[in-house]
């Protein structure tokens, strides 16, 4: 029973955080706090982790393959396939569920706990509005990150598969053409958005409704991850097998 | 004016607020009383419209809250200023950008012209060298006087406190004690402060509410607090040694 209360409060406060908006101007500089907190915060890491996983995928590929009737194109192929399917958006979601996660569900939390949501409450202000939906908006923006990490973790595969011996520049290349169906990018961003919006909106839930102090704010961040990341991979399974199989 | 008609709030099995009514007038400072538990919160919010009143009335100026839609309780509320009891002020915002909150949200002045405005309430409340400071880099004194700023900024015409003094030291306490009153006399406001502290009572009593596990058990002033028969009012305000000394020094006083 708690956990069917809990998904309806989480379905009410969706529907509260597109109704009575807050002034144009005020959430207009709400979401480019947003864009900056959620999105550029959080290039330096994804950056990072995509260039030295793809260059681990390529490495690991190519130490896989024993057989000499396997082309070495393959290092390529399965670098991208692995990156751009994969490790790009479901991975790299489910690390910024830790990272945006936490940041979102500690920072209303803490408001929450300091009665600064009452604040907006008593003066009239819908408080959901005005915390999570310039969250929503600022994480469309999110599968640019996506992107990058796509483009990084490739590049990471490229440089670990030719400067590490593994594969000729030409082979990688060709095997990372190979095949190529535009659909599957498209599968990932489309996944992306939806990780995205879960991304926003699981946080806020769990930092809007809690109950209790300091302690109880780590608590949350925690169970956030948690939750957001189980989300992440049932809507990852579901969306696989609705567009890919 | 604030009215309050046989109010009740429960939660799940347990009556908080049992029906009471009472008045709180305009440019008096209304104190709230009781010990903890009492309910002195739960009756502040639902004033506030924090909470739903499971039957009764608050009515404010003249309009029940009840009969108010979800647009007119916004309107109110923009009228309403709340000081908070830990202040509540936004962690991310400076003590200028807390106290022109209220004005960039429900009105079209300039930036300047919310500065200038967040800038007479800033001397009012006699904060100096503050402005551009976080919440965090001032302290719970001045943290008191940017809430107190922000809430009355907007001219409103109802005052709430919740504990404004909790955590202060006595000097810093009186001086916000005394702070209120002037401002609720000079705007001629309707203040509700929610305390359990009986030196609040001493200096701004002037209509003082003592509620006991969700009845109101007495009313009257701080003159009146004093010399009242009912005996859980005077264990409540004799608790402390120092009101206990000055009752028998009075008390002997009097005999000879």
């Amino acid at each position: 029973m708690t956990y069917l209360h809990s998904i309806g409060e989480y379905f009410i406060m969706i529907k509260d955080a597109f109704v009575k908006p807050t002034k144009g101007k005020v959430l207009r500089d709400l979401i480019f706090k947003e864009v900056d907190d959620l999105i550029i915060g959080s290039l330096g890491i994804v950056a990072f982790i995509s260039f030295f996983v793809g260059g681990v995928v390529a490495i690991q590929t190519a130490l896989n393959l024993n057989n000499p009737l396997l082309p070495k194109s393959l290092i390529g192929f399965a670098a991208r396939q692995s990156v751009i399917l994969e490790f790009a958006p479901t991975f790299i979601s489910v690390i910024m569920a830790g990272k945006v996660g936490s940041f979102i569900t500690s920072s209303i939390g803490t408001m929450r706990v300091t009665e600064q949501i009452d604040a907006l409450e008593v003066m009239g202000i819908n408080s959901i509005n005005y915390l999570v939906f310039p969250k929503i908006v600022a994480m469309m923006i999110y599968p640019f990150v996506i992107g990058i990490a796509m483009f990084l973790g490739i590049i990471g595969a490229y440089t670990a598969a030719v400067y590490g011996g593994f594969a000729p520049s030409e082979a990688f290349l060709s095997g990372m053409q190979e095949d190529f169906k535009p659909f599957q990018v498209f599968y990932a961003f489309f996944k992306t958005y939806l990780f995205a919006f879960l991304l926003a909106t699981i946080p806020a839930y769990h930092g809007y409704f809690m109950k209790g102090g300091a302690l109880e704010v780590g608590k949350a961040s925690t169970s956030s991850f948690v939750w957001t990341a189980v989300a992440i991979i049932i809507v990852n399974f579901i969306v696989t097998q609705l567009l890919l199989s | 004016m604030i009215e309050v008609k046989e109010i009740r709030k429960g939660f799940g099995d347990v009556e908080v607020l049992k029906g009471f009514s009472t008045t709180f007038q305009k440019g008096q400072t209304n104190l709230i009383i009781g010990q903890s538990g009492s309910g002195k919160t739960v009756f502040l919010k639902t004033m506030l419209g924090l909470h739903k009143p499971d039957s009764g009335q608050i009515i404010y100026d003249g309009t029940p809250y009840s009969n108010l839609d979800e647009e007119d309780q916004r309107d109110l509320r923009e009228q309403i200023g709340m000081v908070f009891q830990g202040s509540a002020l936004f962690d991310s915002m400076t003590v200028e950008e807390n106290i022109a909150f209220p004005l960039k949200m429900f009105t079209k002045m300039k930036k300047s012209e919310r500065i200038e405005r967040a800038n007479v309430v800033i001397d009012r409340v006699n904060l100096e060298n503050a402005n551009h400071k976080l919440p965090s880099e001032i302290s719970g004194g001045m943290q008191k006087r940017v809430a107190i700023a922000r809430a009355i900024v907007n001219n409103p015409k109802y005052l709430f406190c919740d504990e404004p003094n909790s955590g202060l030291d006595p000097n810093t306490a009186t001086i916000i004690d005394n702070l209120i009153r002037e401002i609720t006399i000079e705007y001629d406001i309707t203040t509700i402060i929610n305390t359990h502290d009986m030196n609040s009572v001493m200096e701004i009593g002037d209509h003082i509410v003592y509620l006991q596990k969700g009845h109101l058990a007495w009313e009257g002033d701080k003159t009146q607090i004093f010399k009242t028969d009912n005996e859980d009012v005077t264990n409540f305000v004799y608790s402390s040694n120092l009101f206990k000394m000055v009752r028998e020094a009075q008390l002997s006083k009097n005999s000879i």
